[in-house]
């Protein structure tokens, strides 16, 4: 199964399912029960390590989308893409994890925090990149507007959040500032914050091996499509 | 230094020129922008069940979406009839700097965007009994529109040059057009609801900031979008 894979992509894969592995045992048996919200403050390890995730897949993207500006090279492309993908995905799921806990921490499923509002609006910018890709077939273009659009999105996304943030916020802010209108807010004892930072950090392994994993890919659509070529 | 200003500033006219005279010639553009947005103030009349006397913050937004909509339909038809006959080629064999193009094409379409603005607000005035002009929302109107535009400039430059290009330039403008869209609604409503400047102020800072950014950008990469 794994045997066209180079060794130390074989190596991440098995690192981070058992970081993967010990990051839920951690969550579930070395963090305490928070006491006001109870068990379904447990979701809050995994979903900000997803949400970081996204952040960092679009970070890649707009850092990969300038050097492709500054020299093209098919590398450069392939990565942008393959950040944005799993971003996409991360975000998503933070979005998911995020709803869940709001239904029982402020009894809604969605509100329009800024955070949330901000997020939503960055999953349809990545959309849109999807798509603008998916409507060019030249693939040098492709990649040239796909890098623009990925600076432009991401240029955008702090200026939206500031915009939306002007508007009254009730999610909790955990790190830094403390709002007192937030809601759903608690203090982390040492062994939250430890579980907290190994989620972080075991989210941050499994997106570097997820995007080996997707550039490898994009690699190989690279070769078939060169084969095909040749064929013809 | 000051040549090179100088026939910066001549070919940036003669881009501006060249569009406006084209318009004037045949006025497509125009028209379909402001029928587009009579229809779109129609539509929220029976959407939102504005009375006259319309209330001042529901008037920002049914502005902004107006101006949004036509924008993108105004913006993807001045870069599709650059592509379809050629122009685009031609203009960028001119031995001129691009960035001339760029904002050539921007003023233009800074220009329409405007002028259907000027139609626009007298018509709603009278339709909603509403006083429309107050220097500070036409203040707004005309930062707003220029970051609005810079950006969908550039990017319907790329969605022209895509397969599925009537569809794509709003799908790829309104996201990052938010921000700026955001800001000029309520600055626009702190206007007509004549709140205290300092309200304003935040809502005009993004909105410059918005507009500085996105120009130095668009000025950065239009090289890249046009390139062959």
């Amino acid at each position: 199964m794994f045997k066209n894979q180079p060794r130390a992509l074989i190596l991440l894969n098995w690192i981070s399912l058992g970081m993967l592995v010990a990051a839920i045992l951690m969550v579930f048996g070395y963090a305490p029960v928070e006491a006001v919200m109870g068990p379904v403050q447990k979701i809050f390890y995994f979903h900000v390590a997803t949400a970081w995730v996204g952040m960092l897949g679009f970070l890649v993207a707009v850092i990969s989308g300038i050097a492709y500006l500054i020299r093209p090279r098919k590398n450069m492309d392939i990565s942008g893409l393959a950040a944005i993908e799993i971003g996409l995905v991360f975000l998503a799921i933070a979005i998911v994890t995020g709803s869940i806990w709001a239904r029982p921490a402020w009894g809604t499923w969605w509100t329009w925090d800024p955070r949330l509002t901000t997020a939503s609006i960055v999953e349809l910018v990545y959309l849109a990149y999807l798509m603008l890709r998916q409507g060019i077939e030249d693939p040098d273009r492709r990649a040239r507007f796909g890098a623009v659009y990925a600076i432009l999105g991401f240029i955008s996304v702090p200026l939206t959040f500031i915009s939306i943030r002007l508007f009254r916020t009730i999610h909790p802010v955990l790190i830094g500032s403390s709002d007192p209108s937030a809601q759903g807010t608690f203090n982390m004892t040492p062994s939250m914050l430890q579980t907290f930072l190994f989620s972080l950090l075991t989210f941050s392994v499994l997106f570097a091996t997820l995007l080996w994993h997707r550039i490898r890919l994009g690699q190989l659509e690279d070769r078939v499509d060169q084969m095909k070529m040749q064929a013809e | 230094m000051r040549m090179a200003f100088r026939s910066f500033m001549r070919a940036l006219w003669a881009v501006i020129w060249k569009d406006l005279a084209g318009e004037m010639r045949s006025r497509e553009l125009l028209s379909a922008m402001l029928v587009f947005s009579l229809l779109v103030i129609l539509i929220f009349n029976f959407a939102l069940e504005l009375k006259t006397n319309a209330r001042a913050e529901v008037t920002a937004g049914v502005l902004w979406a107006t101006f949004a909509f036509a924008g993108t339909l105004g913006l993807n038809r001045s870069m599709a009839v650059e592509k379809d006959r050629g122009c685009l080629d031609g203009l960028l064999l001119a031995p001129v700097d691009r960035s001339a193009i760029f904002f050539g094409k921007a003023i233009a379409n800074l220009c329409f965007i405007l002028l259907v603005a000027i139609i626009v607000l007298p018509v709603y005035s009278v339709l909603y009994n509403q006083n429309l002009f107050v220097p500070g929302l036409i203040g707004v109107i005309v930062m707003g529109s220029t970051g609005y535009i810079v950006v969908g400039t550039l990017l319907s430059a790329m969605a022209v040059q895509a397969r599925t290009r009537d569809i794509l330039l709003p799908i790829l403008l309104f996201p990052i057009a938010i921000p700026v869209l955001v800001a000029a609604v309520k600055a626009s409503s702190g206007f007509l609801l004549r709140l205290p400047y300092t309200e304003i102020q935040p809502w005009l800072n993004l909105i410059a900031a918005y507009d500085v950014v996105f120009i130095a950008v668009a000025f950065m990469v239009f090289d890249y979008v046009v390139e062959e």
